[in-house]
C-alpha cells in the first residue's frame, strides 16, 4: 500500500488532531497513519500495570516490541504514563523469561517431587496436569482441583479458565489474587448497590472541589490519576482541597491540604463520626427526599470473627497442652484464637456498647456470611451515638506525637468538608479500606456518608473504590473468576443464575456446583488440609502475594499434592511449584482489560511469544482436550455432604457423546466455529499474529505432540461475545468485539452504542432511567441492582420480623460499628507492620524487578520506621533489622528518611522484594465477608540483625 | 683522549649535571602531575576539602574506603583518569547513602575529609555535607515531558527539603499536572541517590561538584529581602575595577584620547 | 633439606612478613578484619594504634597541607620504630616491590644479564637522594605530594588491596628496568622511599655483623647483596655493617655457609669504629 504525500498530510493531520481533542481515529485511517511512520509498526493497547487503565501504542520491528508510548488518543492517560507505563516494552524480554514447560524429574526423568527441575515437552506437561487432576479428582472430587487466578488475566483468559473449571471440572475452587485486592470493595457495592462496581468514572476528578483520599497512596499507586488529582488542584487552589487519610504520611500527603494520620482500623470510627457529626450535629444537612425514595438502613452480626482458620479445621488440630494446635505454634495461636473468642477491648467496648457489649466481654464469633437486615433510623441514629469527636479522636489519632487538639480539628475539618452545602467531594479509596478484616464494612461505611448528603452518583461527588489490578474489574469482577461467581454479576449459589450460565454454555443443568467457598486464602489452607490435590497458578504469584506463606509453601512442597505454575518469569511460586509452564505475556496474545472505572479496552497480539511460551488460554484448551463428558459429569459427594448429580445422561441427550471432550464442549463448539471465523483479510484480524487461532511460524509441538497449528476460529471474539451475552441486557452491556479495536476502551455500560459515566443517575444512566420510568417514581437515581433487594426486619441485636420487604432500586446504608482487627501490638510484638507497594515495582517485583532502570531505581524493598521507633530500636539509618511476627520473619535494611514516614509505633515494608519475603511475617486475617486479607496491619517486633 | 679534569672541575660538572638532570625529570614530573591531579568532575566523600587541599592532605590510605559500609568509596586506580590513590564515588553505580554517623570521615588520618564541616552543635551531620550538586537535564528528564516519574525525588535523603516537586498544569493533555523535581543547591549534599534512582539510559539528574554546578556571586550586592544574606559581607573586600576603558590611568588617557575625537 | 631451610630461612620469613601484611590489608577492605586496615600510607593496627608513612608526612608538609595530630601520631610511631630498631627493614620486609625487584635480579642473574652489563653500573646509588630532595621541591611547588602520586609501591600495594587498574604496569615498569637496563635500579639507585629509610634507619639497633675470622672469601655474600657496597668490610674487618642503606634482608646471612654473617644489636662501641 502506498500513500501519496498528500493522503499522508491528511491522515496523520488527523491522527494528531485527533489525538489532541481525546477522540478515537477511525480504524482505517489509524491505520493509514501507522504505515506511514516507518519501517516499525504502531498499534493500541492498554497498560500491563495498575488499576487505572492507561492506553498505549506499542511499536513493534522485527516481531519484537521495541518501544512503547502514551496513547495521546486515550482518555485516560491523553499520551502520558508513569514510570512502571514508560517501560512496558521492556517487561517481556527479561534474560530468564521462562520458554519451556519444566517439572521436577528424578535421574530417569520420572516426576519426582523432590527432584530438580528439568526441560519436558507440551505434550508430557499436559500428560502430569491431566494424571494429577484425575488423581485430584478422584482423592478429593471437584473441590480437590484448584486455580490461583488473577486479575491480571485478560478477560478471555479468565473466561477460559472459569468456564474449564467451573462448566468442566465442576470445581469453584478458582479464586483470584484480585480476592487480595478488590474483594472487600466488590461485596461492599453488592451490599449496597446490589451490583458491582463504582458508579462514578474519572471525570470526577474534574468536577470534585474535595478529593479525599481514605488508605490509598494515589500519588505512588496511582500516578495517572493523582496528576489529574493535581491539575484540578492547581485549577482552582482556592476552592479544591486535597485530604489525605492514613496510617502513615506517605507521598500522597505532598499535595494535600489536610493530612491525618490514623492508628489502623480506626477508619471505621472515623467514617461513623462524620456519619455522627451529619445525623447529631447538622441534620439539616440530610437530604431526606433522597433517602425516603433511595436508601434503606441496615443492620449485621458484629461477632463475625476475622477470616483466620476455625477451630476444628485439620491442619488446627489436634489442640496440644502448649497451646500450639495442628500445623501452628502456640504463638500463632493466641491469635486464632481471636477467630472462636475475642475479648472486647477498651478501646471498641463504646462503639460496641449498643450491641450489648462492654470491655472484657468475650465475644463469641460466629460465622454469619452476608446475612443483614432493615432497620429503622432511630436504630442507626442510636448505633451512631457513641461516636463522638472525643471519643474517636481518642482511638484513631495514629501520631504519638501529635496532640489531641490538632488530630480533634483536623477531624472536624473532614466532617465539615463532607457536609459544606454545594461542595462535590470524591472519596477515593485502595487497599487501606479493602485490606481490612473489616473491609466489606469499611467500604459501605463510606457510602453511608455520601448518601445522606446526597453525594453519591453525581458527577463530581461520591464514594469510588479504585482498583489495584488492570483487570481485577474487567477479568476477576465482571468475568467472575471467584469461587462464589458466574459472569455479570452472577452467583454460583443462585439456581436461576446457574441455568442461565448453563444454557449460554451449552452444558446439561446441574453441571454447576452450587458451592463456592474456596476463596483464595481457603485453596491454600485446603492444600495445607490435603484437600486439595491439584493447584494452578494462573498469571499470579500465589506463593509470593499469600500472608502467613510459610505454612502455604510447606503445604506444597511438603505434602502429596502437584502444584503447576504458567508465568513469564521464575518467581517464588515457580520455585515452589512440581511443574512450571511458559506463558505467553501480555502483548503476545490477545487480550482485554478492565479498569476501574468500568471501561474496556482490547488490544491485539503484537508480536509471536519468546521460546516455546504459549497462552494461557491456549493452555486451558489443551488441558481440555485431555478431559470427557464421561471422564467430568458423573456423580460426586462434596465436603459438606452436598451432591453433585451426574449429569453424563443429560449431555447424551444434548447430543454429545461420553468421549465428547470438554475442548468440544467449551471452546470448539460449532457455534464458535460458525460465527467467529478466521478473518485474515478484515479489520481488525488483518496483519496480526494469532498464535492461539493459527499458530505461529515458531511451530511449538503442542499438547498432543504435534505442531501447534492454533485451533482455527476466532476463539477470543468467540469468548468474549458469549461471556458479555450474560451482561447485555443486565446492566452490565459491553460493545461488541470488532468495536473495542476501534476505541480507546468504553465505560460499561454500553447502551445503544454510548457509554455510561455515572451509574445509577437517571440523567446519565440508561439503566437508571428505565427503573424510574418503570416504577413511576421522581428520583433522580435507581439503584437498580438486583443483589440482595429484599431484607427482613429488625434492629441492631437482630431481626425481629422474619418477613422479607423488597427494596425495589434502593441502596442501603449500614450500621457497623468499629472495632479491633485480631492482631493489635502488645508488649511482646509492640509494632504495628502495614505492607503494600511503591511505584517502581509491580506487585511481586517479577516484571518489574528484570527491567534494569526499574531495578536500579529501587533494588530491595525497606523497612520504613520512626526514627524515633529506630532510636528506641538501638537502630540507626541503614541497619539491618529483624521484622518479626508471631509467623515469621525477614531482615530488612532501616530507612527512617524515605518517601514513607510512619509515625511512632508503625512499620512499613513493601511486598515486592522476594528477598525480603514480607508476607512470611503477615497475618493471613481476612474480612469475614469479603474473605480478602488484610495486609495492613498486624503485630511485630523490630530488633537490630 | 682528553687531558685530565681538576678534582675541582670535576665536581662541579658532575654537581652541574645532577642539577641539569634533576630539572629536566623535575619538569616531566610536575607536568605529569599536574595531568594527574586535574580531575574536575571527581566527586569526593563528605567533608572533603576543597580539591586542592584535598590533593595535598590525602594520604592515599583508604581508611574511607574500608569504613564505607555500602562499598561507595573507591581509590582511584591508575588508568581511571583521576589522581591516583585517591577516594572517589560514582553515584550511578553506587551513590553516598548518607549514613548518620558518616563513618568514613572520623577515620581520616590526615584531615583530608574534615570532621568540623560535617559537625552541626557538636553532632556529626551528614546533611551539612556538600559532595556536589544534583543537576537536572530538562530535556532528557521524563518528569517534564509529563511521565509521573520522580524516582529522584522519591530516592532523596532529604525528600521534600533537597528535591522538591513543582507542580505546573500539562496544557497538553488539558487535564494532567507536571510533576518537575526541582533540586535546592543549600540543601541537597551531592550524595546522589538521585542519580542512581534516575530511570533514564543514562541519567537526567546526575551530581557534579559544587565548583562545577554552581555560579557565584559577588559580594556588591546583598539580597535586601533575606537577612541571611548579609553573611556573605563578611569576604567583602575593598572593590577596585577595571574595564578595557579605564586600563590606563585617568591622566594619561585625557593626554591620549583627544586625536580620535575630531 | 636442612641446609635448603638453612640457605632460605630468612628469605621465607621475609616473603611470609610481606605477603602476610598483604593479606592482613586486603582482608580489611575486603573482609571488615581490624587486624590492620588502610594500606601502607597510612594505616590502623586492631582499629586503635595508627601508623603514617614519615615521607608521605614530609612530602605533604613541603605541600603546604596542615599535619593532623593523629597523622602526626602515626608518623612518629613509624619513623620511632624504624629508627630505633629496624632501619631500612621496610624495603625488604614489607614493601611488596621487594618481591618484583627480587625477582628480577633473580632472573637477571638466570638469563646472565649480568654478565652482558659486566659489573660496572653505570648509575650511582645516590641518585634516590636527588629524587628524595626533588620530591619535595616539587611537592611545594605543585602543591600536591609529588612522589605519593607516581609510586609504584603504594600503586602496587594499593592495588593488591583496593583494586589494581593498570597498577600492575608500574610494577612491570621497574621488573623490566631492574631486568634489562639497571641490577637493583629501583630499589637500589631511584627509590625515593628507600632513600628516605636509609636516612631515617642509619642508626638504628638491628644490624648485621660480619665476623672476619670465619670468612671464607667465597663473596656468596656479595653476590647476593642488592646493596653490595654495605659489604665493603667483607673478609677485611670484623664489622657491624653500619650503612644505611642495608636493608635488613638477611640474604648475606643465609647464603653464608661459615657463620661470618650474623644479626646483632648495634652497640655504642662499634659506632665509634664507623667507616663504610
Amino acid at each position: 500500500m502506498s500513500l501519496s504525500r498528500r493522503e499522508f498530510l491528511k491522515s496523520s493531520a488527523a491522527a494528531s488532531a485527533a489525538a489532541a481533542v481525546g477522540m478515537s481515529v477511525p480504524a482505517e485511517l489509524q491505520a493509514n497513519a501507522d504505515t506511514a511512520e516507518s519501517s516499525w509498526r504502531w498499534d493500541k493497547a492498554a497498560c500491563r500495570f495498575c488499576g487505572t487503565g492507561c492506553g498505549i501504542m506499542m511499536a513493534t520491528k522485527n516481531g519484537k516490541i521495541v518501544a512503547v508510548k502514551g496513547d495521546p488518543a486515550a482518555p485516560v492517560n491523553r499520551g502520558l504514563n508513569c514510570i512502571k507505563g514508560y517501560f512496558n516494552a521492556k517487561i517481556m524480554y527479561g534474560a530468564d523469561r521462562l520458554t519451556k514447560p519444566l517439572l521436577r524429574m528424578d535421574a530417569n526423568g520420572k516426576f519426582d517431587k523432590h527432584g530438580e527441575f528439568g526441560e519436558i515437552t507440551w505434550e508430557r506437561a499436559f500428560d502430569e496436569m491431566e494424571k494429577n487432576i484425575r488423581k485430584a479428582l478422584k482423592e478429593s472430587g471437584p473441590e480437590g482441583v484448584a486455580v490461583f487466578a488473577s486479575g491480571q488475566y485478560t478477560i478471555m483468559e479468565g473466561y477460559a479458565a472459569q468456564k474449564m473449571m467451573k462448566g468442566g471440572f465442576r470445581s469453584n475452587a478458582i479464586d483470584p489474587n484480585a480476592r487480595h485486592c478488590m474483594a472487600s470493595a466488590v461485596v461492599g457495592f453488592y451490599q449496597t448497590f446490589g451490583i458491582d462496581e463504582p458508579s462514578g468514572c474519572y471525570d470526577d476528578i474534574e468536577l470534585t472541589d474535595t478529593v479525599v483520599s481514605w488508605g490509598s497512596n494515589m500519588a505512588e499507586m496511582h500516578p495517572i490519576l493523582w496528576s489529574r488529582v493535581t491539575d484540578r488542584k492547581l485549577t482552582d487552589p482556592d476552592r479544591v482541597r486535597v485530604i489525605n487519610m492514613s496510617t502513615y504520611r506517605h507521598r500522597t500527603s505532598d499535595l494535600a491540604d489536610i493530612e491525618i494520620i490514623f492508628t489502623p482500623n480506626t477508619d471505621l470510627a472515623m467514617w461513623n463520626y462524620i456519619a455522627h457529626e451529619i445525623v447529631y450535629n447538622h441534620p439539616e444537612s440530610i437530604d431526606w427526599d433522597f433517602l425516603k425514595t433511595n436508601i434503606v438502613f441496615a443492620a449485621s452480626p458484629v461477632n463475625l470473627g476475622y477470616g483466620l482458620r476455625r477451630a476444628g479445621e485439620k491442619s488446627l488440630m489436634p489442640v496440644r497442652a502448649d497451646g500450639s494446635a495442628g500445623n501452628y505454634t502456640a504463638k500463632e495461636m493466641e491469635t486464632i484464637n481471636h477467630e472462636m473468642v475475642h475479648k472486647v477491648s477498651a478501646a471498641e467496648a463504646p462503639a460496641l456498647e449498643p450491641y450489648g457489649y462492654k470491655e472484657g466481654d468475650d465475644m463469641v464469633n460466629k460465622p454469619a456470611g452476608l446475612k443483614h437486615w432493615e432497620i429503622t433510623f432511630e436504630e442507626y441514629k442510636k448505633f451512631l451515638a457513641p461516636y463522638t469527636l472525643d471519643y474517636v479522636a481518642k482511638v484513631s489519632k495514629g501520631d504519638p506525637d501529635e496532640s489531641i487538639e490538632s488530630f480533634k480539628k483536623k477531624l472536624q475539618t473532614l466532617a465539615d468538608l463532607y457536609i459544606e452545602k454545594g461542595r462535590k467531594i470524591v472519596s477515593f479509596w485502595t487497599m487501606g479500606m479493602n485490606q481490612h478484616t473489616r473491609g466489606t464494612w469499611v467500604n459501605t461505611l463510606s457510602y453511608n456518608v455520601h448518601f445522606m448528603l446526597n453525594k453519591q452518583a453525581l458527577p463530581g461527588s461520591g464514594a469510588f473504590s479504585l482498583t489495584g489490578q488492570p483487570s481485577a474489574c474487567g477479568t476477576a469482577r465482571e468475568v467472575g473468576t471467584f469461587c462464589h461467581r458466574l459472569p455479570a454479576d452472577m452467583m454460583v449459589k443462585n439456581p436461576h443464575h446457574r441455568k442461565r450460565t448453563e444454557n449460554g454454555w451449552h452444558i446439561p443443568e446441574g453441571t454447576l456446583n452450587p458451592v463456592g467457598k474456596q476463596h483464595i486464602m481457603k485453596i491454600h489452607r485446603d492444600i495445607e488440609d490435603g484437600l486439595v490435590k491439584f493447584a494452578w497458578v494462573n498469571v499470579c504469584n500465589a506463593y509470593q502475594d499469600s500472608a502467613s506463606a510459610k505454612h502455604w509453601i510447606k503445604a506444597a512442597r511438603e505434602l502429596d499434592n502437584f502444584i503447576v505454575t504458567s508465568d513469564g518469569y521464575p518467581g517464588i511460586s515457580a520455585m515452589v511449584s512440581d511443574m512450571v509452564l511458559p506463558s505467553a505475556m501480555i502483548y503476545e496474545k490477545w487480550g482485554a482489560y478492565g479498569n476501574a472505572e468500568r471501561r474496556s479496552q482490547h488490544w491485539r497480539q503484537q508480536v509471536i511469544p519468546v521460546g516455546h511460551a504459549m497462552s494461557d488460554t491456549w493452555q486451558w484448551m489443551e488441558l481440555s482436550k485431555r478431559f470427557t463428558v464421561d471422564d467430568l459429569w458423573g456423580p460426586y459427594t462434596l465436603v459438606g455432604g452436598k451432591k453433585l448429580s451426574d449429569v453424563r445422561k443429560a449431555a447424551y441427550e444434548m447430543g454429545y457423546k461420553g468421549d465428547t471432550t470438554m475442548y468440544e464442549i467449551l471452546y470448539a463448539n460449532e457455534r464458535a466455529k460458525k460465527n467467529y471465523p478466521i478473518t485474515l483479510d478484515k479489520f481488525p484480524q488483518k496483519g496480526y499474529d494469532n498464535s492461539d487461532c493459527n499458530g505461529d511460524s515458531r511451530n511449538v509441538l503442542g499438547g498432543d505432540g504435534k505442531v501447534a497449528k492454533g485451533c482455527g476460529f476466532m476463539v477470543h471474539e468467540y469468548l468474549w461475545e458469549e461471556y458479555a451475552s450474560f451482561g447485555r441486557g443486565h446492566g452490565h452491556d459491553l460493545a461488541d468485539f470488532v468495536t473495542y479495536h476501534k476505541v480507546r476502551g468504553l465505560k460499561w455500560p454500553v447502551v445503544d452504542g454510548k457509554e455510561t459515566p455515572w451509574r445509577f443517575n437517571v440523567k446519565y444512566d440508561p439503566y437508571a432511567a428505565a427503573a424510574v420510568a418503570k416504577s413511576g417514581s421522581k428520583s433522580t437515581h435507581a439503584f437498580y441492582g438486583p443483589l440482595a433487594k429484599s431484607l427482613q426486619q429488625g434492629n441492631l441485636l437482630g431481626v425481629t420480623d422474619t418477613k422479607k420487604k423488597p427494596l425495589p432500586d434502593k441502596a442501603k446504608i449500614f450500621a457497623r460499628p468499629y472495632m479491633e482487627p485480631p492482631e493489635v501490638p502488645d508488649k511482646n510484638y509492640d509494632t504495628w507492620l502495614c505492607t503494600g507497594r511503591v511505584l517502581e515495582h509491580w506487585h511481586s517485583g517479577t516484571m518489574t524487578m528484570r527491567v534494569p532502570e526499574l531495578f536500579r531505581a529501587v533494588p530491595e524493598a525497606l523497612c520504613y520506621m520512626n526514627p524515633k521507633t529506630a532510636e528506641e530500636k538501638g537502630l540507626k539509618q541503614g541497619d539491618l533489622c529483624w521484622v518479626e511476627s508471631r509467623r515469621g520473619k525477614v531482615k530488612a535494611h532501616v530507612e527512617t528518611r524515605g518517601r514513607n514516614r510512619p509515625p511512632r509505633g508503625l512499620v512499613f515494608v513493601p511486598w515486592f522484594d522476594e528477598k525480603v519475603f514480607i508476607n512470611k511475617v503477615c497475618l493471613d486475617a481476612t474480612c469475614p465477608q469479603s474473605k480478602q486479607t488484610d495486609y495492613k496491619k498486624c503485630a511485630v517486633k523490630i530488633y537490630k540483625a | 683522549m682528553s687531558k685530565k679534569l681538576s678534582e675541582r672541575r670535576k665536581f662541579l660538572l658532575t654537581m652541574a649535571r645532577g642539577v641539569g638532570l634533576a630539572s629536566i625529570g623535575g619538569l616531566v614530573w610536575s607536568a605529569y602531575l599536574d595531568e594527574a591531579t586535574a580531575a574536575p568532575l571527581l566527586l569526593r566523600p563528605p567533608g572533603a576539602l576543597s580539591e586542592s587541599d584535598f590533593l595535598s592532605t590525602c594520604i592515599k590510605c583508604g581508611l574511607c574506603v574500608e569504613a564505607c559500609p555500602y562499598d561507595t568509596l573507591m581509590l582511584a586506580k591508575p588508568g581511571d583518569n583521576k589522581p591516583v590513590g585517591t577516594p572517589f564515588f560514582v553515584p550511578r553505580d553506587i551513590p553516598c547513602y548518607m549514613c548518620p554517623d558518616i563513618p568514613c570521615v572520623p577515620v581520616c588520618p590526615t584531615g583530608a575529609l574534615d570532621e568540623s564541616s560535617v559537625t552541626t552543635e557538636n553532632v556529626l551531620d551528614i546533611g551539612a555535607a556538600k559532595m556536589g550538586l544534583a543537576v537536572v537535564d530538562e530535556g532528557s528528564c521524563i518528569a517534564f515531558w509529563g511521565i509521573q516519574c520522580d524516582a529522584c525525588y522519591r530516592a532523596c535523603p532529604l525528600l521534600g527539603h533537597a528535591i522538591t516537586i513543582e507542580y505546573s498544569k500539562n496544557e497538553r493533555t488539558g487535564k494532567h499536572a507536571f510533576m518537575k523535581p526541582v533540586v535546592h543547591a543549600d540543601v541537597c549534599t551531592g550524595c546522589g541517590m538521585c542519580e542512581h534512582a534516575c530511570v533514564t539510559k543514562k541519567p537526567a539528574i546526575f551530581v557534579l561538584p559544587n565548583e562545577v554546578a554552581q555560579g557565584a556571586v559577588d559580594t556588591n550586592y546583598i539580597k535586601g529581602w533575606d537577612k541571611k544574606d548579609e553573611s556573605r559581607l563578611k569576604d567583602a573586600k575593598e572593590i577596585k575595577t577595571t574595564t578595557r576603558l579605564s586600563k590606563k590611568s585617568a591622566i594619561n588617557s585625557l593626554n591620549s584620547g583627544l586625536k580620535d575625537l575630531y | 633439606m636442612k641446609k635448603l631451610y638453612n640457605s632460605y630461612r630468612y628469605l621465607i620469613l621475609r616473603r611470609m612478613t610481606q605477603i602476610g601484611i598483604l593479606v592482613l590489608y586486603f582482608g580489611a577492605n575486603a573482609w571488615g578484619w581490624k587486624m590492620l586496615q588502610g594500606d601502607l600510607s597510612s594505616s590502623l593496627i586492631l582499629g586503635k594504634i595508627p601508623m603514617s608513612d614519615p615521607y608521605a608526612a614530609l612530602q605533604m608538609l613541603a605541600a603546604g597541607a596542615l599535619l593532623s595530630t593523629n597523622l602526626l601520631i602515626g608518623v612518629g610511631v613509624v619513623a620511632l620504630f624504624y629508627f630505633l630498631i629496624g632501619g631500612r627493614a621496610f624495603c625488604s620486609w614489607v614493601c611488596p616491590i621487594n618481591m618484583v625487584t627480587d625477582f628480577a635480579s633473580f632472573c637477571r642473574e638466570l638469563i646472565g644479564m649480568n654478565k652482558l652489563t659486566g659489573v660496572k653500573q653505570p648509575a650511582s646509588r645516590k641518585l634516590r637522594y636527588w629524587v628524595l630532595g626533588l620530591s619535595l621541591v616539587i611537592s611545594a611547588v605543585m602543591g600536591v605530594t609529588a612522589f605519593e602520586f607516581v609510586s609504584p609501591i603504594s600503586m602496587l600495594h594499593r592495588g593488591i588491596v583496593f583494586g589494581i587498574g593498570f597498577g600492575w604496569a608500574g610494577a612491570l615498569i621497574i621488573f623490566l628496568f631492574d631486568l634489562f637496563v639497571l641490577k637493583n635500579g629501583w630499589c637500589g639507585h631511584i627509590c625515593p622511599l628507600g632513600g628516605f629509610y636509609s636516612l631515617l634507619g642509619k642508626f638504628s639497633l638491628i644490624r648485621v655483623h660480619h665476623n672476619e675470622e670465619n670468612c671464607t672469601l667465597c663473596m656468596k655474600c656479595k653476590v647476593v647483596c642488592p646493596e653490595n657496597q654495605v659489604l665493603h668490610m667483607i673478609g677485611k674487618e670484623s664489622l657491624p655493617i653500619l650503612s644505611g642503606e642495608c636493608t635488613n634482608c638477611a640474604r648475606c646471612i643465609e647464603v653464608c655457609d661459615d657463620d661470618a654473617l650474623e644479626f646483632s644489636i648495634r652497640s655504642i662501641a662499634q659506632n665509634k669504629k664507623t667507616g663504610e
